[in-house]
């Protein structure tokens, strides 16, 4: 038997000027099944409250209404109200008589008459209320960084400098990533080296962080506060404690024919390497595939030589198996491979260059030491074109969709790095549009044309061609309606940046969505840039999309504030409206799985009654950590199984019948 | 508003649901409040957590218990606070109106809106726009009798 | 000066191609090998397309200096087939000049025994538009 009671607020005159307050206390008070109606001032005030706490007391009431303002305003408060009284706070329910109905409406009859069916409609739903308490679930106190460039980096030291053990994941046998790779940074022109290398050895050293390079995430299971990762650190061959990082094994590695990935193919590597002298850990890696021992079984060189025998050919991959509260990816970009693009001949010549290949020409540590020369006999060039957007803005199927952002950037970085080692350069950059938002960015592309002469050039290079040891380059400009014929000595191409390979896969793994290009969605593109919409994972720079280095720490250092804000917490409070199924009639058809957005949902065999019968069947069953009480699975489920606490069918339908009586 | 919906309006009185997301409509909802922008009183607003929530099943029982406009409310397509309710919603309900069309429920009856939470003054103009169409329309066939 | 035909609507419908795609990156006349000769460069017929200008596009040599080499189609980074369009401003300019169009009415009086009836398909693909 219901006991209802229904408050209704004046609001000061907010409510009682339009709506006649006491007309609807009093007709509520006569509907079936409310024991105790009553009207008040202010509602939300102690007095208010207070009246509540003793009706609920007095009248033994088992569920309230409260005809007031909005339930996003003071819904908490009647709740607290409640549970005070010691009844359950979700069996409160609001009636939105201010905002909805005395401020939107002039005639007070018509006004009194919403009221009165407002709360009407109200007082059906509380019948239909269902205790809820909320849950509990534990917080493990430390945090998984997937990737260990300058954004892994940042989001792990703001994490462990806030007193959170954090371990970071990399797959490369150092972390750094592409800044690593990088000569100078726009818009200051520091050196990347000189301001990343110390977060690195920062990162290394922090008490706090663990650092597993050469190793992947295998798989992901749990949720929010207790995700359970497992690792694989793949065998480099190398015992990463004995190891000294001398570089013996290095020099004297016969097998010195393989391309260094870092220098990006311009310089060759042995077969037992450290990508770079910064590379932290400073402990080669055995590339099997180029490694004569592992080949064909004779060589052995490093082993015999290694004085910390630190050396193992039989090493094997290790898997770890970590609980961590926070997951944050960071898995950043690649750069396209230009070769669909036929018209620059990037395979057949040489001397046609990414961005990236040329930040490597540039870099003192880089294969040349720091000299720009051709790639394909080492003279120094006298005319570059560079080429922008080469393979961003587009709708065919090799180019993306989207603007790379930074290429603009750099283009104009590079064309001053070349105008400034060579006084006497030529140099030329086709775009389409010059995109340079950020702080003193614009300056910096127009300091590039002004001062430094570079030659920029509204049109697209359409074809490149060898004569004798120069290219020709046939471009269009097109404030001149012009065609131009330069023989240039190289042509650099600003290749559009996409997600890492392999982050696909990872997003399956953490069920966090993505959008078409593979970058990962946040879960809100305004207000929660630097979260997924699965709870637990966070975001952090280019995985999420296109952005600079600045933007990237800044994205970081967010990504860091909220693993903090979810790490100090020691319990959980999971929301109770969330769906859940009602298990005897569930088929395990499986397809609110397939709407649910968060990975809620899982399928377990279970026993359970049916028709008289007790089967053992597929059911569905929602992670009540997970799940956020959209309701997309209640609607989609076929036999009306799943159901949503707080909004049930029936509540729902109560409501409408209500209004509609 | 032109005199010829305030008659039409006046003449029929409709009964409208409005089922409104928690995060985005019914947000904009309550600023058409706060910002005292009038629409008719026909309109009584059902809270749902998100536009995804809305079973076609509610439509229907709303238009047989004697309703005669269901609009249902929603974040714009891409900032759906669930990321995705909102497109749930749009593809469940093109599906259901074309039905009722069918059946003898004008489309004009039924409507999906995208309105935010910072979009009061659309709530209010859209709210006032709906019950126009359906006052114009008249009294709704019974879906009783449709059979 | 707009034309005073819907130049756009004319093109799209004849060519399914959405001028308003273009970025005006420049890669077709870029790419162009006959672009000395032509008195509109391909980049220019798409925006002239855009614009609508329906007498400037008619009255170009341009139409009879393309190639159709394709090129720019191949290299069109947005798939807006500038060769596709100056043939489709071909085909209004044609029209323009009368005798051009083909109802499929008027198949069943051509249809003879010596007559290919590849070329009767042929002639329907390029004038029924």
């Amino acid at each position: 038997m219901h006991r209802i009671g229904v408050f209704v607020c004046w609001c000061g005159s907010n409510i009682a000027a339009t709506v006649d307050v006491k007309k609807v206390a009093e007709t509520l008070g006569k509907e079936p099944g409310v024991a105790f109606a009553m009207d008040y001032q202010y509602m939300c005030s102690e007095g208010g409250q207070g009246a509540i706490r003793s009706a609920i007391k007095d009248h033994a009431l088992t569920g309230i209404v409260v005809a007031a303002c909005s339930p996003r305003m003071h819904e908490p408060t009647f709740r607290k109200a409640a549970a005070a009284a010691g009844l359950n706070p979700f069996m409160v329910e609001v009636a939105n008589i201010r905002e909805q109905c005395s401020w939107i409406h002039r005639n007070k009859q018509d006004a009194t008459e919403k009221a009165i069916i407002l709360g009407r409609t109200a007082i059906a739903k509380v019948m239909l209320n269902t205790p809820l308490t909320a849950g509990e679930s534990r917080v493990v106190k430390r945090a998984l960084v997937i990737g260990g460039g300058i954004a892994g980096i940042q989001t792990a030291l703001d994490v462990a400098d806030a007193g959170f053990k954090v371990d970071i994941v990399e797959r490369k046998p150092t972390i750094g990533g592409k800044m690593a790779q990088l000569d100078k940074t726009f818009p200051t022109l520091d050196c990347a080296a000189c301001i990343l290398t110390p977060k690195m050895v920062e990162a290394a050293q922090h008490e706090n962080i663990t650092i597993h390079t050469y190793s992947e995430v295998e798989s992901v299971s749990g949720f929010v506060g207790d995700f359970k990762v497992k690792i694989r650190k793949k065998a480099r061959c190398v015992d990463e404690v004995a190891c000294t990082g001398c570089g013996d094994c290095m020099a004297k590695c016969p097998a010195k024919k393989a391309k260094s990935e870092f220098d990006q193919g311009l310089r060759n590597r042995s077969a037992i390497y450290i990508p770079f002298a910064q590379a932290i850990p400073n402990v080669p890696v055995i590339d099997r595939e180029n490694c004569i021992k592992f080949q064909t079984g004779k060589c052995g060189v490093c082993e015999k030589i290694c004085p910390s025998k630190a050396v193992h050919y039989d090493q094997e991959d290790t898997i770890l198996e970590e609980s961590y509260g926070a997951i944050v990816v960071a898995t950043g970009f690649d750069t396209v491979s230009p070769e669909p693009y036929g018209e620059f001949r990037y395979e057949e010549y040489p001397d046609v260059i990414t961005s990236l290949e040329f930040e490597r020409l540039c870099n003192a540590a880089g294969p040349t030491g720091g000299h720009l020369v051709r790639p394909s006999d080492h003279k120094e060039p006298k005319r570059i074109v560079f080429v922008q957007c080469v393979g961003s803005r587009g709708s065919g199927e090799c180019e993306k969709t989207y603007c790379s952002k930074i290429c603009c950037m750099y283009t104009a970085k590079h064309a001053m790095l070349v105008r400034e080692k060579y006084p006497d350069s030529e140099v030329y950059v086709f775009y389409i549009d010059v995109r340079t938002p950020g702080k003193a960015f614009d300056e910096f592309q127009r300091r590039a044309i002004e001062q430094y002469n570079v030659h920029y050039i509204k049109g697209m290079v359409g074809q490149v061609e060898k004569k004798g040891d120069m290219l020709l380059i046939q471009a269009s400009d097109l404030l001149h309606d012009k065609q131009l014929h330069i023989e240039a000595d190289m042509v650099v191409l600003a290749t559009a940046v996409e997600p890492e390979k392999g982050a696909r896969n990872l997003a399956t793994m953490l069920t966090a969505s993505m959008d078409t290009n593979d970058f990962f969605t946040e879960a809100h593109p305004k207000l929660r840039p630097v979260e997924s919409p699965t709870a637990g994972v966070y975001l952090s720079g280019l995985c999420q999309g296109p952005k600079d280095i600045p933007e990237t720490v800044a994205q970081a250092g967010a990504a860091a504030s909220k693993v903090i804000g979810l790490l100090v917490k020691d319990k959980l409070i999971t929301n109770p409206c969330i769906a859940s199924p009602a298990e005897p009639m569930c088929n395990g058809c499986g397809l609110c799985e397939n709407v649910c957005p968060y990975g809620a949902i899982t399928y377990e065999v279970k026993e359970v009654h049916r028709e008289g019968k007790r089967l053992s069947t597929r059911v569905a069953q929602v992670n009540e950590a997970v799940c956020q009480g959209c309701g997309a699975c209640t609607v989609t489920c076929p036999s009306g199984v799943m159901d949503l606490w707080g909004f049930s069918t029936r509540q729902i339908l109560a409501e409408v019948d209500a209004i509609c009586r | 508003m032109p005199m010829t919906e305030n008659d039409a309006t006046t003449a029929t009185k409709p009964l409208i649901v409005a089922f409104c997301c928690n995060w985005c409509s019914y947000a904009g909802a309550d600023l058409a409040g706060t910002s005292r922008l009038d629409y008719p009183a026909d309109v009584k607003i059902i809270r749902v957590p998100c536009s995804c929530r809305v079973n076609p099943l509610f439509v229907l029982r709303a238009f047989q218990r004697g309703a005669d406009g269901v609009i249902i409310a929603g974040c714009h397509p891409g900032d759906c606070h669930y990321t995705t309710g909102n497109y749930y919603a749009r593809r469940r309900m093109s599906m259901l109106f074309g039905m009722l069309d069918y059946l003898g429920i004008e489309r004009d009856r039924t409507r999906v809106e995208w309105i935010s939470a910072a979009e009061g003054a659309k709530f209010a103009a859209t709210m006032r726009d709906f019950c126009s169409h359906v006052a114009q329309l008249g009294p709704k066939n019974n879906l009783g009798e449709l059979r | 000066m707009h034309g005073i035909k819907d130049a756009q609507a004319e093109v799209e419908r004849i060519s399914g191609i959405n001028a308003a795609k273009c970025m005006r990156c420049g890669k077709c006349s870029a790419s162009c090998p006959a672009f000395e000769s032509m008195d509109v460069h391909p980049h220019k017929v798409v925006s002239m397309v855009a614009d609508n200008d329906y007498e400037g596009l008619v009255n170009c040599e341009t139409l009879w200096r393309c190639l159709s080499c394709f090129t720019c189609v191949e290299r069109c980074p947005r798939d807006v087939q500038p060769a596709n369009i100056i043939e489709a401003v071909r085909l209004l300019q044609i029209r323009e000049a009368g005798e051009n169009h083909m109802p499929p009415g008027e198949v069943p009086d051509m249809l003879d025994d010596e007559l290919p009836q590849q070329a009767i398909v042929a002639a329907m693909r390029k004038y029924n538009k």
